[in-house]
């Protein structure tokens, strides 16, 4: 008789592996990469009116057109090409600076550490919506004075993180060790404490992508990120929200938003699992 | 130049004392100890009564906070009040250490070469990262790690305890010290991963003419490897002296505890002694000498005068009645009383 369980070579799903994760590991990967090609498929130009105004979807126009005459998918994706990157420049900056101030004040501590801690309370103190609104409205509306704002309202939360854990990590033996062998300050908190740091603040940042998305609308909703005609999505969606019966024109950009957020915190809880060896 | 004789470590008069919610605590007070090249030196002890503390100020390891007193000369060199960029240079280079615990003391993201190599282009910035991957190489030989290469490449985790604890002898090793301190260096390990490590101490120590600081509660260990001892107590030294002399004849009640408490593997098989009571809190220290509650020799004197260290035929003992631990018959109450073996009746 031939074998009944002949073993087949399976592919073993990695434990972090959920259906959440992936879908969020997707729907980002889509993001980024229509952000970076979107200029190059035969769809119509964002800003040019093309199609009757207030279209309802159809063959030609998917989720028909806007107030102006303009294809509200075009619009949808070229508008991963504003949200993206200024995202990313708010979680790099944010990281760099409240990463490198954090780490600072753990490991030197005293008047430092009370410095930084302070400035990190009274930021924190702040709504960050309404910090970021009063920052924008100073500098004046615009994307770019926009994540000037979120960058100042964000840094806090990278300096305590790290600030917690490199505490932690410099109490740690093989620190000392470095130490005794005749490691400089700088060179024990670059080479020995830092690499251990890493992982939260990763999971943080992948986390607050999203967040940092939903922000970059919210400014530009209320008038204070991107101006018209940018294909921006909270500025179209701020479009939308005057067309009470032409709900196709918000329901691009929203889902838009709805599919970054959703994507970037699914794949932020899998970095966690990943790294946090507590979680498994 | 120093005379050759001079000790390579002179420590004199130290005290350590830290600033605590409820005053100062007094962790050192008052420690001579010398280390010399080709010598090893045992300090011996209970858990934190300040053995570890006593070579971490050597280092400079410890808390800006705490303060330091006395003298620590290397080479003549005083150390105390060192700023710590210089005491940089010499740890590592000139002073190396080794950690009690390799699981922990080694950089987990490095892997065991690249940490070695750190530690020789730390002191030697001339020499290129290729070079010092090649000599961390041959320290790992040195430390007789099989397979040298492979395992220069490997992470810590990748490690058994007693390679882990290799590895970390050859980072101590890498700059070629003239003082290797090793705090309890087998504390962690399977006994037989101790016996390994501390025949490859004894043999760097000997091929390399260091002097070895070697801390450690096991006076099994302290027996087999060291030239003289230093028994602490409560942050003073109760005994010191060359080791044959202090294992045949111990004069301080504390360290005849000590011996009393070890298994025999030659001599009648006695009940083993232990010390009764355990040793005091820093925040509540006996008054005079700070053993006479667990002593059994203690008089009215012990509790109202701290013993100097004072010389008895050529060990130094810190008792009042040192003369008489030394002529009285081992342990006689602990023994006597005890029911005899089933064996030995039979």
């Amino acid at each position: 008789m031939a074998e009944t369980a002949s073993p087949r070579p399976t592919f073993v799903r990695p434990r972090w592996a959920t259906a959440p994760v992936t879908a969020g590991a997707f729907l980002v990967l889509f993001w980024v990469g229509v952000a970076l090609t979107v200029q190059w498929w035969p769809i119509d130009n964002p800003v040019a009116f093309v199609g009757t105004r207030l279209a309802p979807p159809s063959v030609t126009h998917w989720l028909g057109t806007d107030a102006l005459g303009r294809d509200v998918v075009s619009r949808t994706l070229h508008g991963a090409q504003y949200s993206l990157p200024v995202a990313l420049a708010v979680i790099v900056s944010a990281v760099a600076i409240g990463a490198t101030l954090g780490a600072i004040s753990g490991f030197l501590g005293g008047l430092a550490d009370s410095a930084v801690m302070r400035l990190v309370d009274i930021t924190l103190s702040f709504p960050a919506i309404m910090l970021a609104m009063a920052v924008t409205a100073s500098l004046g509306p615009g994307l770019w004075h926009a994540a000037i704002a979120m960058i100042i309202v964000s840094w806090p939360n990278y300096a305590r993180l790290m600030r917690a854990q490199v505490l932690a990590v410099k109490e740690r033996e093989h620190v000392e060790a470095a130490v005794a062998a005749g490691a400089s300050a700088p060179r024990t908190l670059i080479a020995h404490i830092l690499p251990l740091c890493w992982s939260p603040i990763l999971v943080n940042a992948t986390m607050d992508f999203g967040q940092v998305v939903l922000l970059v609308a919210s400014l530009s909703f209320i008038g204070l990120g991107a101006s018209p005609p940018t294909p921006e999505w909270g500025q179209m969606i701020s479009e939308g929200a005057q067309k009470f019966y032409q709900w196709w024109i918000a329901f691009g950009p929203g889902m838009a938003i709805l599919s970054v957020a959703l994507g970037f915190n699914f794949l932020g809880d899998g970095l966690r699992d990943i790294l946090d060896p507590r979680t498994q | 130049m120093q005379s050759p004789d001079a000790p390579l470590l002179e420590i004199r008069g130290l005290e350590v004392t830290f600033a605590a919610a409820r005053g100062r605590l007094e962790a050192i007070r008052g420690v001579d100890l010398e280390a010399r090249s080709g010598e090893t030196l045992g300090l011996v002890g209970e858990s934190g009564c300040g053995k570890s503390v006593t070579m971490l100020a050597v280092m400079g390891l410890l808390p800006p906070s705490v303060q330091i007193r006395g003298s620590i000369r290397f080479r003549g060199m005083e150390l105390a009040g060192r700023p710590q960029k210089e005491l940089a240079k010499l740890r590592g280079a000139s002073i190396g250490m080794i950690f009690q615990d390799p699981m922990t003391a080694l950089n987990p993201v490095l892997t065991i070469g690249a940490q070695i190599a750190e530690a020789i282009r730390i002191h030697d910035a001339t020499v290129s990262a290729r070079v010092a991957a090649g000599r961390a190489v041959d320290m790992l030989k040195l430390v007789t790690i099989p397979y040298p290469e492979r395992r220069a490449l490997q992470y810590p985790h990748e490690l058994s305890g007693g390679m882990r604890q290799r590895a970390m002898i050859a980072m101590a090793m890498a700059n070629e010290p003239e003082l290797l301190i090793a705090d309890e260096p087998t504390t962690a390990l399977d006994v037989t991963v101790q016996a390994q490590i501390i025949e490859l101490l004894r043999r760097l120590q000997a091929t390399h003419r260091m002097g070895l600081v070697l801390i450690s509660h096991d006076l099994g260990i302290v027996a087999g490897s060291a030239d003289r001892v230093a028994i602490m107590y409560a942050g003073r030294i109760v005994e010191r002296g060359a080791v044959e002399d202090i294992f045949d004849r111990p004069r301080h009640p504390y360290t005849r505890g000590l011996l009393a408490s070890l298994p025999k593997i030659d001599g009648q098989a006695t009940r083993l002694t232990a010390i009764e009571g355990s040793p005091p809190s820093l925040t509540a220290r006996p008054s005079g000498c700070a053993f006479h509650p667990r002593c059994r020799h203690a008089v009215e004197l012990c509790a109202a005068q701290e013993p100097a260290l004072r010389d008895i035929a050529g060990i130094d003992v810190a008792c009042h009645r040192a003369e008489l631990v030394a002529d009285s018959v081992a342990a006689p109450s602990a023994t006597a009383e005890l029911p005899s073996r089933p064996n030995a009746t039979a």
